[in-house]
Parts: structure tokens; C-alpha cells; sequence
């Protein structure tokens, strides 16, 4: 197996008397996609700066590429895209200016990053934006010329912290698109959201991080399995009958949580489930049967008033 | 890590330390290349004002007001010579307080804060005590610039007598980076600006300005009100722009302290502000 991109193991950072990160430990392979998943002020973010070399870990040990980044910082980030959760291009200068300026700070050559603003601002679907003021720009189109900034250096590693938070689905999905042809051209992601969605579009693998420490790791698809069922059944009686029902349909499925608005049952089957509902004389105003997400395993983990 | 083999990690130490050699050299440069191509956004502003304030200031007092204290003084108002000689040197240096007051503010508030470039300097393989390097090389330019136009009008005005009057340039660049030093480290302890920034304008800049010699010697000031001048990098750089301007007579041990002094505010303010600049990106 190659040597891994990321090696964190018991990662920390203290600030004065507040643990934003509380031994953090995982590993990503190169080539993968890897998600770090979480409420707000879970220490998503925090675990990026210190991944990104620029925030100084107070305990554990960490490596990226290999490398130490309290000593080696700038070679390090010579090898990192990074696209922060807030945008942070140069207003002052032109879309296309915001490029060439980024890819000296890497000592590029100068005709070799005009060449590759280029095709950057191809790739970001920018071209015809080029001498557009940044600030002229749509909050998709400014997410996707952070993202070609951040690839000015064809980085080994790409952070990208909550990339479509604030985004209109149109924008998100070209964004998707985007990662997605990066991902294939074996491009090492890591990815901090709080979006299900994007976690399972854009994730190979993923920790669910809560309050500094990792609660689950492994592939969507495998939290799922561990964390919630194949299906929910979601069901309501109306929200002064809610509680009352969910004592009568107690053990069904494989578990059952009670919303102040809904039902949930969680199971294989979800139509069963509704059948035998039905069977017992319980008529809900509306039933609805889906897959299970990403969602139901991150409430199950982190989320609060459940029964189990 | 010792699951990481020595030969592994060392091809990544070789491929990375490659990536950053460059920079490690050059950062500074990189980052005063950028500031470089933002100045040219307002490279209308930079010349009117490199070009507007000498003809203004040296137009309205050196001619205007000198013909009003040369009239009542004689042809060798202060310092024996005329006063517009006299004021000139003192606007050259205060022309570099200028380009200071306005660059190590707003554009420092602005990367850490406002449109926090620095973060994103600081995301690449740039260092922070680079990024402060980078501004003040910019800074430098755009002085070296200001004060040189200056120092023309000042040989179209008449008003540098003296045959080493062009070292009045370097003094006032090394004046108005003294200062701006300084304000730059205060700048960057600065979480929001609720008007501090205004406040140095109003009760540091300007009262310096009319405190320092610039308008009238030091001396013709009651003498608890001259410490004023020997605390301000104004007077110490004004005092020296005189000595190259016209010959004024000074001590040579007086013009080493005014070196000195400059040279010491400089590194204390940019030292300061390489420290603020690595706690403020080390979050």
C-alpha cells in the first residue's frame, strides 16, 4: 500500500481553556476522497489549518506528505491546494490577476502561470470572466475561482473547507462536477462539510466529527449500514397524536424516534412497515418511504433527543 | 512515523523542499509583486498625489506664506536661509509620513480583516513575517516615487540650495518608514477598527506635523512642548532633510542620533509587526 497522505494520530488544539480538537486520528490514502463531517464548531475546520500548516497543533502528531508541519511549513503548503470556507481572493485585483499572483507565491515562472491561469479559468468555466472585477461575480462563480486558485500549483493534496456552503443548487452541482473530474484525475481531496449530500457525492470515506472527536469512520454507504437502516419510514399523526401513536408502534423495525412534527421508523422495508401500520388501524396523514441517508447516521451520532 | 519508510519520506522532503525553495528566498518579493499590481488599480491616486501635494504645498506655503515671513524676517528668514528653504525639506519628509499614514493602515486592516488576503498568502508557501517584508518593499517604492517628484519640484521651486540635497530623498524614505513601521505593528493589533485608525490621523499624524519643526523651528516652542519633537521620527527625519537640503548647522553627533533614532523605530515597528503577523495567521 503507498504511503499515506495524511497521518494524524491523537490530534489536538487547545485554546486557553477551550479543546477545539480532542485527538483526532485517521490516515488518508493517495487518490482518496476523504470527508470530515460535522456540526458547526465541531473542529472541522480547525483540523484543516492544522493539516493546512498554518495552524500550530498542540498535541499529537501529524504528518502530511510525510512531513512534520511545524517544521516544515512552507514545503509542505508548496504542495497543498486550499480552498478556505471563506473565499479570500483579492478583491483589488481582476479575476485572471487573482491567479497569476497566487502562482508566484509558489515560484512559478511567470509564463508558466499565465499559461496555466488559462487553463484554469477554462476548467472553472471563468474564461469569458477573466478581466471581470471579482466582486462582479456570483457567489458559484467566485467558490469555482477559489478552487482554480487553489489548483495554481497542481497540488498533490486539495482542503476544501465546506466548498458549497451558500451555493444555489445549480452552483453546487457544477461545483460536484468539478471536484468530481479532479477526483479522477487521482487528485487527493480532503473535504470538511456538513452537507449529507455532498459528503456522499464527493467522499471514498469519512470520520463524523463531534465536539473535537471522531464518533464513526468508514464509506457512506458502510456508516449507513452500521448507523441507520436501509429504509425510513416517516409517518405523521399530527403533533398532539405524534407521542401517543409512537408508544402503540413501539418495536417495530429497527428502531423509532419521535420528532415534535414526525415518526420515524427506521427499517429494511418501509413500505412493511407501513402495511403492518395500516393492519393495526393506525391511519397517518401522510407516510413517506425513503432510502437512508447520511443524515440519519450523522443525527443518530450527533444529533440529541432520541430514543433508541 | 515510523510506519512512513525513510525512503518514502525523503523523495516527499526532496519533491516539497524543491516546491518551497524558491519561496523561502523570494517570498518577500512575490508578496510586494502583489501589492505592486493592487497599487496599480489606484496608480491614478499614487501620481496625483505624488505630483498634486508638492505643487499645492509648496506653492501655497513655501511661496505664499514665505513671502509674508520673508517680508517681515528678511531674505534669510530662518536658519539663514529663505523660508521656503527652509520649509521645503520638512514637507519632503512629511510627503513620506503621507504614503505611510495611508499604507500601513487600511490595507493592513484590509489583509488581516476586511478581504483577508494575508490568510490566503499565508495558505501558500509564503510566511507571514514575508507577507510584512513584501509591504514594506512596496511601500518603500511608492516613497522612493513620491519623495523623488517631490524633490524635483522642490529644483524647479528653487527651494534644495544645498549640492547633497538629493540625500533628502533616502532620509525622508527612511523617516516615513520609521514611522509607518510603527504604525503598521499598531495596526495589526487591531480587531476591528472603530475609528482608531482616524484617531492616529487626527491625534498622532497631524499634531506631530505641526509639532516637529515643520512650520517653525523647535526652539521658538516653549520648552515643555519640545519633547514633542525629539519623541517624533518627523523631526529627527525633518532635522536631517535640512542638513543635505540647505547646509543647515547641526552636530555631527545630533545627525548620527536622528539616524539612529530612525533606524531603531524601523526595526523595532517592523520586528513587531513580523510577530503580530505570525500570532494573528497561526490560528
Amino acid at each position: 500500500m503507498p504511503d499515506p497522505v495524511i497521518v494524524s494520530q491523537n490530534l489536538v488544539k487547545r485554546y486557553q481553556d477551550f479543546v477545539a480538537v480532542d485527538g483526532i486520528s485517521f490516515e488518508v490514502a493517495p487518490g482518496e476522497s476523504f470527508g470530515l463531517l460535522g456540526p458547526n464548531g465541531a473542529g472541522k475546520s480547525t483540523t484543516m489549518r492544522m493539516i493546512g500548516a498554518v495552524s500550530t497543533r498542540t498535541g499529537g502528531e501529524l504528518r502530511v506528505l510525510g512531513l512534520d508541519p511545524n517544521e516544515y511549513g512552507p514545503e509542505i503548503r508548496s504542495q497543498l491546494g486550499v480552498v478556505p470556507q471563506e473565499n479570500n481572493l483579492d478583491l483589488e485585483l481582476k479575476v485572471r490577476e487573482n491567479l497569476l499572483v497566487y502562482g508566484r507565491y509558489f515560484g512559478l515562472p511567470r509564463a508558466r502561470v499565465a499559461r496555466r491561469a488559462d487553463e484554469l479559468l477554462e476548467f472553472a468555466q471563468l474564461a469569458d470572466k477573466a478581466t471581470h472585477k471579482v466582486d462582479d461575480l456570483s457567489g458559484g462563480m467566485k467558490r469555482r475561482l477559489t478552487i482554480a486558485r487553489a489548483l495554481i500549483n497542481d497540488p498533490r493534496l486539495l482542503l476544501l473547507d465546506e466548498p458549497t456552503t451558500g451555493l444555489d443548487p445549480q452552483a453546487r452541482h457544477i461545483l460536484w462536477d468539478r471536484l468530481f473530474r479532479l477526483k479522477e484525475q487521482g487528485t487527493t481531496l480532503l473535504v470538511t462539510t456538513h452537507y449529507m449530500d455532498e459528503a456522499e457525492q464527493l467522499c471514498d470515506r469519512l470520520v463524523v466529527v463531534d465536539q473535537g472527536r471522531i464518533m464513526a469512520e468508514g464509506s457512506p454507504a458502510d456508516l449507513i449500514r452500521r448507523y441507520s437502516s436501509r429504509e425510513v419510514l416517516e409517518v405523521r399523526f399530527g403533533s398532539t397524536q405524534n407521542a401517543e401513536v409512537a408508544e402503540r408502534i413501539q418495536g417495530s423495525g429497527e428502531r423509532v424516534e419521535v420528532l415534535p412534527d414526525r415518526i420515524l421508523v427506521y427499517s429494511d422495508s418501509g413500505e412493511k412497515e407501513l402495511e403492518r401500520m395500516t393492519a393495526a388501524g393506525l391511519r397517518p396523514l401522510t407516510s413517506l418511504v425513503r432510502r437512508s441517508s447520511l443524515e440519519d447516521v450523522f443525527l443518530r451520532l450527533t444529533g440529541r433527543n432520541l430514543i433508541e | 512515523m515510523r510506519q512512513v519508510s525513510d525512503g518514502i519520506r525523503s523523495a516527499a522532503l526532496a519533491a516539497a523542499v524543491a516546491g518551497a525553495a524558491r519561496t523561502r528566498r523570494y517570498g518577500s518579493w512575490y508578496v510586494a509583486e502583489h501589492r505592486f499590481r493592487v497599487m496599480r488599480s489606484y496608480a491614478q491616486t499614487v501620481l496625483f498625489t505624488a505630483v498634486g501635494s508638492p505643487l499645492v504645498y509648496l506653492y501655497a506655503m513655501g511661496v505664499g506664506l514665505a513671502s509674508l515671513v520673508d517680508g517681515n524676517l528678511g531674505d534669510n528668514a530662518v536658519n539663514g536661509v529663505s523660508y521656503l528653504a527652509f520649509l521645503a525639506p520638512a514637507l519632503l519628509a512629511s510627503s513620506a509620513i503621507a504614503v505611510a499614514s495611508e499604507e500601513f493602515t487600511y490595507p493592513i486592516m484590509l489583509g488581516f480583516k476586511w478581504n483577508p488576503t494575508f490568510f490566503a498568502m499565508n495558505a501558500s508557501s509564503i510566511q507571514p513575517g514575508q507577507i510584512i517584508n513584501g509591504i514594506v518593499i512596496s511601500v518603500a517604492a511608492r516613497m522612493v516615487l513620491t519623495c523623488t517628484i517631490f524633490y524635483v519640484f522642490m529644483l524647479v521651486f528653487g527651494a534644495a540650495p544645498g549640492p547633497l540635497g538629493f540625500v533628502a530623498v533616502p532620509v525622508a524614505l527612511l523617516t516615513g518608514l520609521a514611522f509607518g513601521a510603527l504604525v503598521m505593528a499598531y495596526t495589526a493589533t487591531l480587531k476591528d477598527d472603530t475609528g482608531q485608525l482616524a484617531m492616529v490621523q487626527r491625534f498622532v499624524i497631524l499634531p506631530m506635523t505641526l509639532f516637529s519643526g515643520t512650520f517653525f523651528p523647535l526652539d521658538v516652542l516653549p520648552r515643555y512642548l519640545q519633547w514633542i519633537g525629539w519623541i517624533s521620527p518627523l523631526w529627527h527625519g525633518t532635522e536631517l532633510s535640512r542638513v543635505f537640503a540647505y547646509g543647515m548647522p547641526e552636530p555631527i553627533w545630533l545627525s548620527l542620533v536622528h539616524v539612529l533614532y530612525l533606524a531603531v523605530l524601523l526595526a523595532v515597528g517592523w520586528v513587531w509587526a513580523r510577530r503580530l503577523t505570525v500570532r494573528r495567521l497561526n490560528k
